[in-house]
């Protein structure tokens, strides 16, 4: 899965920031060179550019990059309320943008849209599950956006089970699907893992993990009832 | 590269992990750490950390002194005490020869063997410790008598003391890394505490308890304050001990559960009892390994120091705890001499030897106890049958020493090394001039 462009290097931390919690594989330049010297093979499959205090640089950018060799179609524009005026005349330069400073949650919505309608996703794969989020390109864990430290059993067993939120699963399904087949430990093993990853959710989540009396576990409820 | 390393490698890239610590543990039960850096992580995985064991107790030997740390991935966790700049991780290692085999001299591979035997016969083995431990002002000794934090006693709620202060954050920090913790409360004496981690799998549980024993130490250290293992620090206090519930499994199935019988013990729960029963006398030196021990098995309350067995009598060794009715999986038995200041990967590959040993001779086991033991002349004792646990170290080493099973069990290595070693403590003890001699015979002779 290729990077995303981001503009200008380094990034704003806020924007690092959100493009990181999303699952977004991103990747800064500061000028046309470095875009063009780290461009992927296919093509950058979009960008985000950042028009700061001094807009003509981004716009200059964003031209470099919507003709000529390099053409991303996918160009997001982050600019200052104060600087809508000046994309008079220069809507070719963009297909969106968004004001800065954004609102992470019109941000994830706008790079969403775009590079779906792009039509190639730049997104890692990511569970979202409430105040969990989970990528599994990177292993890493969230909750609330503060990050999770989980060994590696505990963070295959929550993917396993925040993969499929509302089916009930036995011990026995969980320990061969999850540990596999051959795994000696037995059925305990599972009533050990779910507990340890409860007390590292902390106590106002340890509850995503439910108990099925007598029969195993579940994770969260089905969005389909 | 397993998947499991991957993450490893992935997760110390993603959090910007500066130092990763290579823990294991020696023959005596002391934390020992190798720092390295994440660069050296993926050669760590696939060669080993190559190192000179000669300073380790019990890791020195008459030829070469090197030795290879093979960090576990399973074991990876971050440690929550890291400056916030300065993340760091913590991994236990297996220890090996560098020719791979494993070596005999490390306690977790120990362990590992005793628990793969037990597979074979298709058991897991599962325990959980209940720590005891005192707080106090500070850990020098050559400010006398240690100064405990409150004077308080069993299970008061204690509303703003130091100590139950302490406790709380050392739990916080225990769940915030992956160990979970079943009860705390204030013990008998004053500043004493108790913390019952949940059962795993015996493995698990010997490395939870060398990062229990640190954590608890750690969080003292911070205020200024002092924890310690030690079983018998005060005079006319109880001692710290940590009771050790063992059970085991066969897949989904705990093998001590028969609801048909009156103990709710199945046929194995009563072999493996009278295993451990039979055998206590021989391990007792690893269970209670130090001449301090044997002062807390002297107590008159708490300790067990008679061979015997019962469901509610605090003098037997082993307790078998009364269970509400289907609670099938919580069957299980309670060894009670062991303390904190022991190796607890080579007591549990002890206690799992004896107990599978009275499994696969067919042991029977002894009536239960119901007398308070203490109440009783040795003679009476003798006549019901029941022994004492060795009363010191110098008696629980000559045991030890004709013990096969003690012998077998940890593999000639260390049963010689740790036999060596605890002769030359207590000939030290013997020459030493306490100050109860000085107490008593320097003002009357």
């Amino acid at each position: 899965m290729d990077a995303l462009l981001v503009f200008p290097e380094p990034a704003p931390p806020e924007l690092a920031q959100a493009l990181d919690m999303g699952g977004w594989v991103w990747k800064g330049a500061s000028d046309i060179d470095s875009a063009r010297r780290d461009e992927p093979v296919d093509g950058w499959p979009g960008a985000v550019v950042v028009a700061g205090t001094d807009p003509d640089e981004a716009f200059r950018f964003c031209r470099s990059i919507r003709s000529g060799d390099i053409n991303v179609e996918s160009v997001l524009l982050l600019i200052n309320g104060g600087h809508l005026a000046s994309l008079d005349f220069r809507e070719n330069l963009f297909a969106d943008f968004c004001i800065h400073p954004f609102h992470p949650v019109e941000l994830e919505a706008r790079l969403k849209h775009l590079f779906r309608r792009a039509g190639r996703a730049a997104r890692a794969e990511v569970i979202e599950y409430g105040p969990l989020a989970m990528n599994l390109e990177t292993y890493q864990a969230v909750i609330e956006s503060k990050p999770l430290d989980l060994t590696y059993m505990e963070y295959e067993l929550l993917k396993f089970l925040a993969s499929h939120p509302g089916r009930v699963f036995t011990r026995e399904t969980l320990l061969s699907r999850v540990w596999g087949y051959d795994y000696y430990g037995g059925a305990r093993t599972v009533d050990v893992h779910v507990r340890r990853l409860r007390s590292k959710l902390g106590e106002e989540h340890a509850n995503l993990i439910q108990t099925v009396r007598s029969v195993g576990y579940s994770f969260g409820t089905s969005r389909w009832v | 590269m397993s998947r499991d390393q991957e993450y490893v490698l992935r997760t110390v890239e993603e959090r910007g992990v500066r130092l990763v610590r290579l823990w294991f543990t020696d023959v005596l039960g002391q934390l020992k750490s190798v720092a390295i850096s994440p660069a050296e992580l993926e050669s760590a995985f696939n060669e080993g950390v190559q190192f000179d064991g000669t300073a380790i107790d019990g890791f020195s030997r008459v030829h070469e002194s090197d030795v290879l740390a093979r960090p576990d991935a399973t074991t990876f966790e971050l440690l929550p005490w890291a400056k916030e700049d300065e993340p760091s991780g913590r991994m236990f290692c297996d220890i090996e020869n560098l020719d791979g085999t494993p070596f005999e001299g490390d306690p977790r591979q120990i362990l590992r063997r005793n628990l793969q035997s037990a597979r074979e016969q298709g058991y897991t083995f599962f325990a959980a410790p209940e720590a005891e431990f005192f707080y106090f002002a500070s850990g020098d000794p050559s400010l006398g008598k240690p100064q405990p934090l409150d004077r308080a006693s069993y299970f008061d709620l204690t509303t703003s003391d130091v100590s139950s202060d302490l406790r709380k954050r050392t739990i916080h920090m225990l769940e915030a890394m992956g160990i979970p913790v079943e009860y705390s409360f204030h013990e008998d004496s004053p500043s004493q505490h108790e913390i019952d981690l949940r059962y795993t799998e015996a493995l698990d549980m010997a490395d939870n308890v060398m990062t229990l024993r640190l954590v608890v130490k750690k969080i003292a250290m911070e205020r200024d304050t002092y924890a310690t293992f030690m079983p018998k620090p005060l005079n006319g206090v109880q001692g710290s001990g940590m009771h050790t519930h063992l059970s085991l499994f066969d897949g989904e199935t705990n093998v001590f559960h028969d609801p048909d019988d009156e103990y709710g013990m199945s046929e194995t729960a009563r072999r493996f009892t009278a295993g451990i029963l039979r055998h206590a006398r021989e391990i007792t030196a690893v269970t209670n390994q130090l001449v301090n021990s044997y002062k807390r098995l002297a107590e008159t309350s708490e300790a067990p120091p008679f061979v015997a067995w019962a469901r509610n009598n605090r003098s037997a060794l082993v307790r078998v705890p009364v269970r509400r009715k289907n609670k099938a999986e919580s069957a299980r038995i309670e060894y009670r001499a062991i303390d904190g200041a022991s190796n607890p990967y080579l007591a549990y590959s002890l206690l799992l030897a004896a107990g599978l040993r009275g499994v696969a001779e067919g042991y029977d086991l002894p009536m239960e106890t119901n007398v308070n033991l203490f109440e009783l002349t040795d003679r009476e004792r003798r006549e019901m049958g029941i022994e004492p646990l060795p009363r010191s170290l110098d008696e629980a080493l000559d045991v030890m020493e004709e013990s096969k099973l003690a012998r077998d069990t940890l593999g000639d290595h260390v049963f010689e090394w740790f036999l060596r070693n605890k002769r030359a403590e207590w000939a030290e003890f013997c020459a030493h001039v306490t100050p109860f001699e000085l107490e008593r015979y320097l003002p009357t002779w």
